[in-house]
């Protein structure tokens, strides 16, 4: 029997999702934003979801939709701010949301930590900041840091380019960021991605995210466009 | 915080002439951060032969100007989240590579602006206490840079000074920044105050003195 992470109906792929779930987004912006794995949890329906993501959704697309939703109850992220941020803004301003706000690159960092089997760490950003209170302090070389924890979740959503069956990856430019650290951090890494090839045509070299990463692949050939979507003034569902 | 309001708020540098200062002081061969707005500018004015490599904190180094209408890539772009090209020997990686880069020290120069400079080089340029609370890479930027440079108006629209004995706002980083540019004045933060490097043709060193909270000297 062949290794296959490879499924077809969105519902099957993300049928275990569950109230209550930590979930990691992959994308900067638009950029590697996985919006059709987001509307499939729109349609699953899971709620009081805590998101892990560097943004906090644009308009009533992809992660913004999900958050207009209700379904979120927690947002851990580096800039929730946005010039076309609509839903998070409201739920933010009648203390329907929790905003967790974390330093782009600790983000980054207590992700990957959590990939790599790394509890904490000691990080100089944020040191004498109002982002550093209730953090435990230490002194290295006679500088001070502050203890950061690792950052796990139950599932990734993640947008790649091009993946084999192994669930081998690789991203299309900056639109890569998060996405692989966030596979590596999650328990179940779920992946939409433009094209799948066959694993004799994978280059190991070019190889960005390994296979052991990576546990389901949909493929979605012509992905939403977020931007364009928002200015056709489209709202999901 | 003395809060003194300029009676007459004197012109001084425009944003391309602070720009094209900032510009002047980047060795060749820098690995180079640029914040978002003012300080994207920097990049124009880099002459004499030189070679700087940009780095952008969402995984791009060796970053090129904005592409042609034509050539416009939603999946490349830069920290402002506008599109951008990458430039031969430019690299793509993922997020927590490219703040090893910032983190771990290898940025040579960061240029940010700023709300409040306090006189110890501590900066306040994230929050203004209010509203959706927004930080993106801007601590880990002040936090691992080997340099950070701040390019800023001197007073706020206000006429209100932004370089103070001590931030008032919510700080970004505390005793991180090394040299502010300022549309009045270049100057560096040493142990004796804000020492100035180079001051507009239309400031004197006493007005200098009226719209700086904290002692400037040359």
């Amino acid at each position: 029997m062949k290794i296959n992470k490879i499924m077809n109906e969105m519902s099957d792929l993300l049928s275990d999702v569950f109230d209550g779930a930590t979930i990691m987004i992959g994308g900067f912006g638009e950029a590697g934003s996985p919006i059709e794995l987001l509307h499939g949890l729109i349609d699953n329906g899971a709620k009081n979801l805590t998101i892990i993501a560097n943004n906090a959704g644009n308009g009533r697309v992809g992660l913004g939709a999900l958050i207009g939703q209700n379904q979120v109850k927690k947002v851990i992220c580096s800039f929730a701010r946005s010039a076309k941020g609509i839903t998070f803004p409201e739920l933010y301003a009648k203390g329907k949301i929790e905003l967790e706000v974390v330093p782009q690159g600790t983000l980054a960092e207590r992700i990957r930590a959590a990939g790599a089997g790394i509890p904490g760490f000691y990080t100089a950003t944020g040191v004498g900041t109002p982002l550093a209170e209730g953090k435990e302090e230490k002194l290295f070389n006679g500088k001070k840091y502050i203890l950061e924890n690792a950052l796990h979740a139950d599932f990734a959503f993640v947008k790649a380019d091009v993946a084999d069956r192994y669930g081998n990856l690789t991203y299309n430019k900056t639109a890569r960021n998060f996405n692989p650290i966030m596979c590596m951090a999650a328990k179940q890494s779920i992946v939409q991605v433009r094209n799948i090839i066959d694993p004799k045509d994978t280059d190991p070299e070019q190889v960005v995210t390994p296979g052991i990463f990576v546990n389901r692949i949909i493929k979605i050939e012509n992905p939403i466009i977020e931007s364009k979507a928002i200015a056709e003034g489209a709202v999901y569902p | 915080m003395k809060k003194i309001i300029a009676l007459e708020i004197i012109s001084g540098w425009d944003r391309n002439t602070i720009a094209s200062k900032i510009a002047k002081d980047l060795p060749h061969g820098s690995y180079v951060n640029l914040g978002i707005g003012m300080p994207e500018l920097v990049s124009q004015y880099i002459e004499g032969g030189r070679e700087i490599v940009y780095h952008s904190e969402n995984g791009l180094l060796g970053m090129g100007p904005p592409p042609q209408e034509n050539e416009i890539d939603l999946d490349l772009v830069n920290a402002g989240k506008k599109p951008v090209t990458i430039l031969p020997g430019g690299s793509f990686c993922h997020h927590a590579d490219s703040f090893s880069m910032i983190r771990g020290g290898h940025i040579d120069y960061c240029v940010l602006g700023a709300m409040e400079v306090s006189i110890k080089g501590d900066l306040a340029n994230w929050s203004t206490g209010t509203g959706i609370p927004a930080v993106g890479g801007a601590m880990d930027l002040v936090a691992g840079s080997k340099h950070v440079f701040v390019m800023t108006q001197h007073l706020t629209k206000e006429g209100e000074p932004k370089l103070v004995k001590q931030c008032s706002l919510p700080l970004t980083g505390a005793s991180v920044v090394s040299r502010i540019y300022s549309d009045y004045a270049t100057l560096d933060i040493t142990d004796k105050g804000f020492k100035v490097l180079e001051l507009n043709e239309n400031i004197t060193l006493d007005y200098l003195q009226m719209v700086t909270d904290g002692n400037v000297y040359q």
